[in-house]
């Protein structure tokens, strides 16, 4: 195993029942890319995902999530990575700061850092004036670049963020993707998973899954041209033309 | 530690911060100790008597006429035979009997002394007791102006039958009932419904990703309850005893002691209930039928066991308030040792391993 596959799955596969979610899947993610993982609803993009956070235990396979072990060493991958889900996840009843110290705690920093860590975080968000406000009263689009800047503040090797941009306007999608951007530059592997397509674009590679399988994987650029079109939408189209699933 | 620290912190605002659930949390030992302590002092009116007057003398006269003169009560029937007793109760036609021993007046001038019994209907003991409390200080009255006439030291002896309830267990039953009822309200609903609210908010999902150990989470998420619930019963205490004059009889430690053995058990319960239960709805729902109805209604807290049929009584041993409610009522209201005691705590000790087992058991690590 390279130390620059930073997440490796082999033949990962999740049933529920007689359901096939996740079928037979293999691909790797390399260390500091923004690799997108792109699929319909319910084609199990999100089942994947958390097979790799340690949220699901999957049905067989393997996988290796920063090196270490999905399967015997979750407690090692859970220090690695950070996690922001397709649901919003702060604490509504908390204010800024208290989120930001209650999540940077459960991560075990010290006082001290994350003191220094915040207000330079703050700062650079232009949050600084609502430290003290409650979560529940910052709009949506704030609140989502609130929720990435806390799941990378411990600074994970990797951040799998789940269709984070759901619910957004296009100018605080930009925005977020500038985030995202700012993560990628410091080295911190970003794991997305989206249905626009027009954010696929902004991925290194992208990987789409149809029907719980990986239908396609490589850099935008090449997908259109093995498709022979002009975006990722219409390549998209055409492989989900063929999915049984409803979307 | 600090992980742990701050999520417990995380916990209390959560609950400060809820202004109404705070109210409920600390107000309802409070308005439940006071509404249970009015009721149990509620006057009673209009009782109706019936009169066993087996000696029909001047002194017996005399004590019936003043009794009927009070405003609480009614000479209702005169009956003349003692197997009448029970029909005049089972129709209701009186709430109380009198009976006059024969020869009441000759009794009293010769010997001093003199007896009457008087025939309570013990299903309801609260107003039994005050029946009774009522019409002796009526009978003392009487008995010191025939003191004053005669100038003999008389004694008229009430002899007292409560029926239905001989041992009028449940006079103070309400405090300990209600100390079953809000420690498990506090402990099992609360804990329930503030871990379903992580998961339908999603912020489980976060926690469960983190490198915090489950049994972290769970012990932080007990923590800010077990304190509360050491409040609440603090409370209680001290209102039933300078308020109600309900006294601690018993040895005041291993109350406590006993009460946190019960806080466990209902705060592990409250944990199954949240592994079940898919959102906050279904959490309070569950913990309203599956705790509270049975807490109210099987525990002995308003009915007693003794008298339910026998199939509810086999059912009222798995619910622990059951045996919580009746080691308090032993150490609290009776006084007795610990020693007497060591059945429930056993059995309350049982129930704790036995639903902190299954909750942890059940308790997901991965959410699938």
């Amino acid at each position: 195993m390279l130390t620059d596959k930073i997440i490796v799955a082999e033949n990962l596969t999740k049933k529920f029942g007689d359901f096939t979610a996740v079928d037979n899947v293999s691909f790797t993610v390399n260390r500091g890319e923004i690799f997108g993982f792109l699929g319909a609803n319910g084609a199990g993009k999100t089942t994947a995902m958390r097979m790799l956070c340690g949220l699901s235990k999957p049905t067989s396979g393997k996988g290796w999530v920063a090196g270490f072990d999905i399967w015997k060493q979750s407690e090692k991958v859970k220090k690695n990575i950070g996690y922001m889900s397709q649901k919003f996840s702060l604490y509504k009843d908390l204010k800024v700061w208290e989120n930001i110290r209650l999540f940077a705690g459960i991560y075990g920093m010290k006082d001290k850092e994350i003191a220094v860590k915040a207000d330079e975080m703050l700062n650079r968000l232009e949050f600084i004036n609502e430290r003290n406000t409650l979560v529940k009263q910052l709009p949506l689009g704030w609140k989502q670049k609130l929720a990435f800047s806390i799941a990378i503040f411990h600074e994970p090797q990797i951040v799998f963020l789940d269709e984070p941009t759901g619910g957004v306007d296009p100018t605080t999608r930009r925005q977020f993707w500038e985030l995202i951007y700012h993560a990628s530059g410091q080295g911190i592997t970003v794991f997305v998973t989206t249905h626009y397509m027009d954010e696929a674009e902004y991925c290194n590679r992208v990987s789409i899954m149809v029907d719980g399988r990986i239908d396609a994987l490589d850099t935008p650029a090449k997908l259109k041209q093995q498709f022979g079109v002009l975006n990722m939408d219409e390549v998209f189209q055409q492989l989900a033309r063929h999915a049984k699933r409803s979307g | 530690m600090n992980q742990f620290l701050s999520f417990v912190k995380k916990e209390f605002r959560h609950i400060f911060r809820d202004k109404r659930t705070m109210l409920i949390l600390l107000g309802m030992p409070i308005a439940q100790i006071i509404l249970f302590g009015f009721a149990i002092t509620t006057e009673v009116q209009n009782i109706r008597v019936a009169v066993l007057d087996s000696s029909k003398d001047i002194s017996t006269q005399r004590i019936i006429d003043r009794i009927d003169a009070s405003k609480y009560f009614n000479i209702a029937q005169t009956i003349h035979n003692y197997d009448e007793v029970d029909k005049v109760f089972q129709c209701g036609d009186a709430d109380l009997v009198i009976v006059f021993e024969e020869r009441f007046n000759e009794n009293l001038i010769h010997t001093g002394k003199a007896q009457i019994q008087l025939i309570a209907d013990a299903t309801d003991p609260n107003t039994a007791t005050t029946e009774i409390n009522y019409i002796t200080s009526i009978i003392n009255s009487v008995q010191l102006e025939l003191m004053g006439t005669n100038f003999v030291p008389i004694q008229i002896i009430p002899e007292i039958r409560m029926l239905y309830n001989p041992q009028m267990k449940s006079a103070y039953n309400f405090v300990p009932g209600v100390m079953g009822l809000i420690l498990m309200l506090v402990c099992s609903m609360m804990t329930s419904i503030s871990i379903v609210r992580e998961k339908e908010m999603g912020t489980m999902e976060i926690l469960l990703v983190s490198p915090m150990r489950p049994i972290y989470i769970v012990l932080s998420k007990v923590m800010p309850y077990f304190l509360l619930s050491c409040v609440n019963l603090t409370t209680i205490l001290l209102l039933s005893v300078f308020v109600l004059g309900v006294p601690v009889a018993g040895s005041l430690f291993w109350l406590i002691l006993v009460s946190f053995v019960f806080i466990v058990v209902s705060l592990s319960l409250g944990m199954l209930i949240s592994t079940l239960a898919v959102n906050q709805v279904a959490a309070m729902l569950m913990s309203g039928m599956v705790l509270m109805m049975p807490v109210l209604l099987l525990s002995g807290m308003i009915f007693p066991i003794e008298n339910m049929p026998q199939i509810l009584q086999w059912l009222s041993n798995i619910i622990p308030a059951r045996w919580y409610i009746s080691a308090i009522r032993k150490l609290m209201i009776e006084g007795t040792a610990i020693t007497f005691v060591l059945k429930e705590l056993a059995i309350l000790l049982f129930m704790a391993f036995f639903f902190i087992t299954v909750s942890l058991k059940k308790f997901k690590i991965r959410l699938q």
